[in-house]
C-alpha cells in the first residue's frame, strides 16, 4: 500500500534524524528485555535446580507403615463408658509389623493407575558398618537401581560407579561418600556389615554417592532389594516404603489421602513433606517475575517519554501534514509506527543481548559439594521467555506510544499554524 | 465561469476565553482563474475565514462549496483527501517538514495522494521546481535554504497535486520586497498561464492592488 509506504518513510526520516533519541529510546528497551531474559533464564534456573534438588529426588508420595499408637483404645470400644470422659496415661504405640502388608499387589495396583508415572518399592533398615573393632551406624536401603534412576534421578548423586554396576553386583554396595572417606574405602574394597541381630556380610563396593547432605552422606548405603531382603532373612515380599512419582505433582495430595484411606497405611505427599521449601520457591518466583515487571514498565516509561517530547518537536511538521492533506489517522500512524520500530529493533537487540549475557552466566564455573553433576551456574533456556520478552517489548512500545500519538492526532493545525 | 469556491452565511464564534462572533454572515464566491486577495485590519477575522475556507477549521455555521460540491459537514478523512487534492496552502512561516530534502517536501502530498508512481510525481515535482527556478536546490535539505527559497518550495508544494485553488495566509508576510515581489510575480504568472485560482490573505497594500480582486474585511463582515 503507497500510504503505509509513506508513512513509514516519514517514520524513518525522523527517526534517523534524531539519531541520538531514537538510540535512547531504542537502548531503553534493549536494557529492559535483555535484563528481563537474563534474569528470568538465570533465576528460573537456579529455581529449577533447586527443584530438582528436591523435588526429583523425592517421591511424589511416600507410603509406608508407621509406627503409632491405635486412634481408638480399648476404652473407647467397651460401652458402658460410652458417656463418660476417659483418661488413658501412658499409650503405648500398637504392635505393628515394619513392612507394608501385601506390598506387591499395592505395587501393582499404584503402577497401573494412568496418572502415576511409577510406584518401587524401598526397603530401609538400620545397619552397623564394621571397619576393624569400630562399629558404625548406618542405614541401608534396599532398591531397584535402574527403576531409581528412571524416576528419581537416582545415577546425578552416584560419583563413583553407575546405578548398572549396582544392579549387576548382587553383593555389591553403594555408599555415601562421607562414611567412605571415614572408612577410608575405595571403589572394589569389601566393607562388612551387620546386622542387629548379629549377622555379619561382606559386600563388594561399586561406588560411591553424595546428596550434598552431610548428615545422610555420613550414615547411608544402597544395594539391591534382593540383596538387603537376604541380609534380613526376610522374603521377596519384605517392603518397608513404596515412593510414588505421578505425571503432575498438583495431584499428590488427594492421592496420598486415597491411599491411606484405602490401605490403612501412612502416606506423605511431597507438598506436605517439603512445605517450607514450596514456600521458598514461591517467594523467589515472585521477587523474579516483579523484578522483571518493574524492567520492563521502566523501559516503557522511557519509550513514552522520548515519543512525547518527540511529537513536541514535530508540532510544526504535524500541522503541515494535516494542512497538506494527512489525516489525523496518518499522523497517529506515523508515530505508532516509530514507536513499534524502536518496540522491534530494541526487542530483538535486548533479546539477543538477553541470550548472550545467559550464555555467559551459563558458562561461569559453579562447583558446590551439593550438587555433584552441576559444574556451571543453571540457567533456564525456555522459548516462552524469548516470546514473552518480545511480546512485552511490543506492547509496552505500544501502550507508551499510543497516548502520545493519539495527541498528535487529534492536534489542531490551526492552533499551531496561528500560534508562530 | 465556474465557481470554485463559495462561502454561504458562515458564522464562527471563539468561545473562549469569551463568547466572540469573529465573522458575520460571510457570503461570497470565488471563480475559476481569479486571484482575489482578502485584506482588513488585524483581528478582523481574514485569517480565520482562510483556515475555514480551508476545511482545517470545521466549528463553524453556514455552508461551504467546494467545486460546487458541499463541503461541510464531511468527515474528517473525507476532508484531508479534498485538502490534499483540491486544496495548495502556503503559508507565512514557509512551514517545510526541516529534515526532509526540497524534492521530498514537494512530492509528499502527491505520495499521499498516490494516484501516480513515485517516478512520475518525482518528474512533476522536478517540473514545478524549474517552473519556480529552484530546481537545483532539489536535493538540499529544506532548513540549510533561505526564506524566500523556501517560500517558492512551499508554492512547489502547493502545486503538486494540480489543486483547484491556492489559498495564501500572508505568503509574503515574511519576506522582503524583492522575495515578495518574486511571489507576486509567480502567483501571478499561475494565474494567468495556468488559470489556477488564488485566494491570498494579506496586510500588504501594493500586492493587493495588483490582484484580481479585492475582498475588504472589518469586524468580521465584507465591506461591500
Amino acid at each position: 500500500m503507497i500510504s503505509w509506504k509513506v508513512i513509514l518513510n516519514i517514520a524513518k526520516t525522523h527517526l534517523l534524524t534524531k539519531f541520538k533519541q531514537t538510540a535512547t529510546a531504542t537502548l531503553g528497551v534493549t536494557f529492559g528485555i535483555g535484563a528481563y531474559i537474563t534474569l528470568v533464564c538465570f533465576m528460573t534456573g537456579l529455581n529449577k535446580m533447586l527443584d530438582d534438588l528436591i523435588l526429583d529426588q523425592t517421591p511424589h508420595i511416600h507410603i509406608y507403615s508407621e509406627i503409632e499408637p491405635s486412634k481408638q483404645q480399648p476404652v473407647d470400644l467397651y460401652d458402658e463408658f460410652n458417656n463418660t470422659f476417659n483418661v488413658v496415661h501412658s499409650i503405648k504405640p500398637k504392635q505393628i509389623q515394619r513392612k507394608i502388608h501385601n506390598a506387591l499387589p499395592i505395587l501393582n495396583y499404584l503402577n497401573e493407575k494412568d496418572n502415576v508415572r511409577g510406584a518401587i518399592p524401598q526397603l530401609n533398615t538400620q545397619i552397623f558398618y564394621i571397619a576393624g573393632t569400630i562399629e558404625l551406624g548406618g542405614n541401608l536401603t534396599g532398591i531397584n537401581p535402574i527403576e531409581e534412576s528412571r524416576l528419581f534421578n537416582f545415577q546425578n548423586y552416584i560419583i563413583e560407579g553407575t546405578p548398572q554396576d549396582l544392579y549387576r553386583n548382587d553383593n555389591g554396595i553403594l555408599l555415601g561418600r562421607g562414611l567412605a572417606q571415614n572408612m577410608s574405602l575405595k571403589v572394589g574394597d569389601r566393607v562388612q556389615i551387620s546386622t542387629i541381630e548379629g549377622n555379619i556380610f561382606p559386600l563388594k563396593i561399586v561406588g560411591f554417592f553424595q546428596s550434598g547432605i552431610a548428615d545422610i552422606d555420613n550414615i547411608q548405603s544402597f544395594a539391591n532389594l534382593k540383596t538387603v531382603q537376604r541380609i534380613m532373612g526376610e522374603p521377596e515380599t519384605y517392603v518397608t516404603d513404596i515412593n510414588v512419582k505421578l505425571h503432575d505433582m498438583s495431584e499428590a495430595f488427594n492421592m496420598s489421602k486415597q491411599v491411606e484411606k484405602q490401605f490403612g497405611l501412612k502416606a506423605v505427599d511431597v507438598e506436605t513433606a517439603n512445605a517450607q521449601f514450596q514456600t521458598g520457591t514461591t517467594i523467589r518466583n515472585m521477587i523474579t517475575y516483579s523484578v522483571s515487571i518493574t524492567l520492563l514498565i521502566v523501559a516503557g516509561f522511557g519509550i513514552y517519554n522520548i515519543l512525547n517530547m518527540l511529537i513536541y518537536e514535530k508540532m510544526n511538521d504535524i500541522a503541515i501534514l494535516k494542512a497538506t492533506g494527512f489525516s489525523g489517522r496518518d499522523v497517529q500512524r506515523i508515530f505508532m509506527s516509530q514507536a513499534l520500530i524502536i518496540g522491534v529493533v530494541g526487542g530483538i537487540l535486548g533479546l539477543l543481548i538477553g541470550l548472550s549475557l545467559a550464555n555467559l552466566i551459563n558458562n561461569l564455573p559453579f562447583e558446590t559439594e551439593a550438587l555433584p553433576t552441576v559444574k556451571t551456574f543453571p540457567v533456564n533456556f525456555n522459548p516462552w521467555f524469548f516470546i514473552i520478552g518480545i511480546t512485552f517489548a511490543l506492547i509496552s512500545t505500544f501502550v507508551a506510544g499510543y497516548l502520545p500519538s493519539r495527541r498528535a492526532k487529534r492536534m489542531d493545525p490551526v492552533k499551531i499554524i496561528r500560534g508562530q | 465561469m465556474k465557481t470554485v469556491l463559495e462561502a454561504k452565511h458562515i458564522d464562527k464564534y471563539f468561545k473562549k476565553p469569551v463568547l466572540f462572533h469573529v465573522l458575520k454572515d460571510i457570503t461570497f464566491g470565488i471563480d475559476q482563474g481569479e486571484f482575489v486577495s482578502v485584506m482588513g485590519k488585524s483581528g478582523c477575522g481574514k485569517s480565520t475565514l482562510l483556515y475555514i475556507l480551508s476545511t482545517m477549521d470545521t466549528d463553524y455555521e453556514g455552508e461551504l462549496y467546494l467545486n460546487e460540491a458541499l463541503v461541510t459537514g464531511q468527515p474528517d478523512d473525507k476532508l484531508s483527501y479534498i485538502r490534499n487534492k483540491h486544496i495548495g496552502f502556503v503559508f507565512q512561516f514557509h512551514y517545510l517538514l526541516s529534515e526532509f530534502t526540497v524534492l521530498e517536501n514537494v512530492m509528499l502530498p502527491a505520495k499521499k495522494l498516490g494516484e501516480k508512481t513515485f517516478e512520475e510525481i518525482e518528474h512533476d515535482a522536478m517540473n514545478k521546481l524549474k517552473i519556480l527556478e529552484i530546481d537545483k536546490l532539489a536535493r538540499k535539505r529544506a532548513s540549510r535554504i533561505s526564506g524566500g527559497e523556501k517560500q517558492r518550495v512551499a508554492i512547489a508544494r502547493a502545486l503538486i497535486n494540480s489543486p483547484s485553488i491556492i489559498m495564501g495566509d500572508e505568503p509574503t508576510g515574511n519576506l522582503d520586497s524583492y522575495n515578495s515581489d518574486n511571489v507576486f510575480n509567480i502567483f501571478k504568472q499561475l494565474c494567468m498561464e495556468e488559470g489556477l485560482t488564488l485566494l491570498v490573505v494579506t496586510h500588504d497594500m501594493d500586492f493587493a492592488e495588483r490582484t484580481d480582486r479585492i475582498i475588504n474585511m472589518s469586524d468580521g463582515r465584507i465591506l461591500q
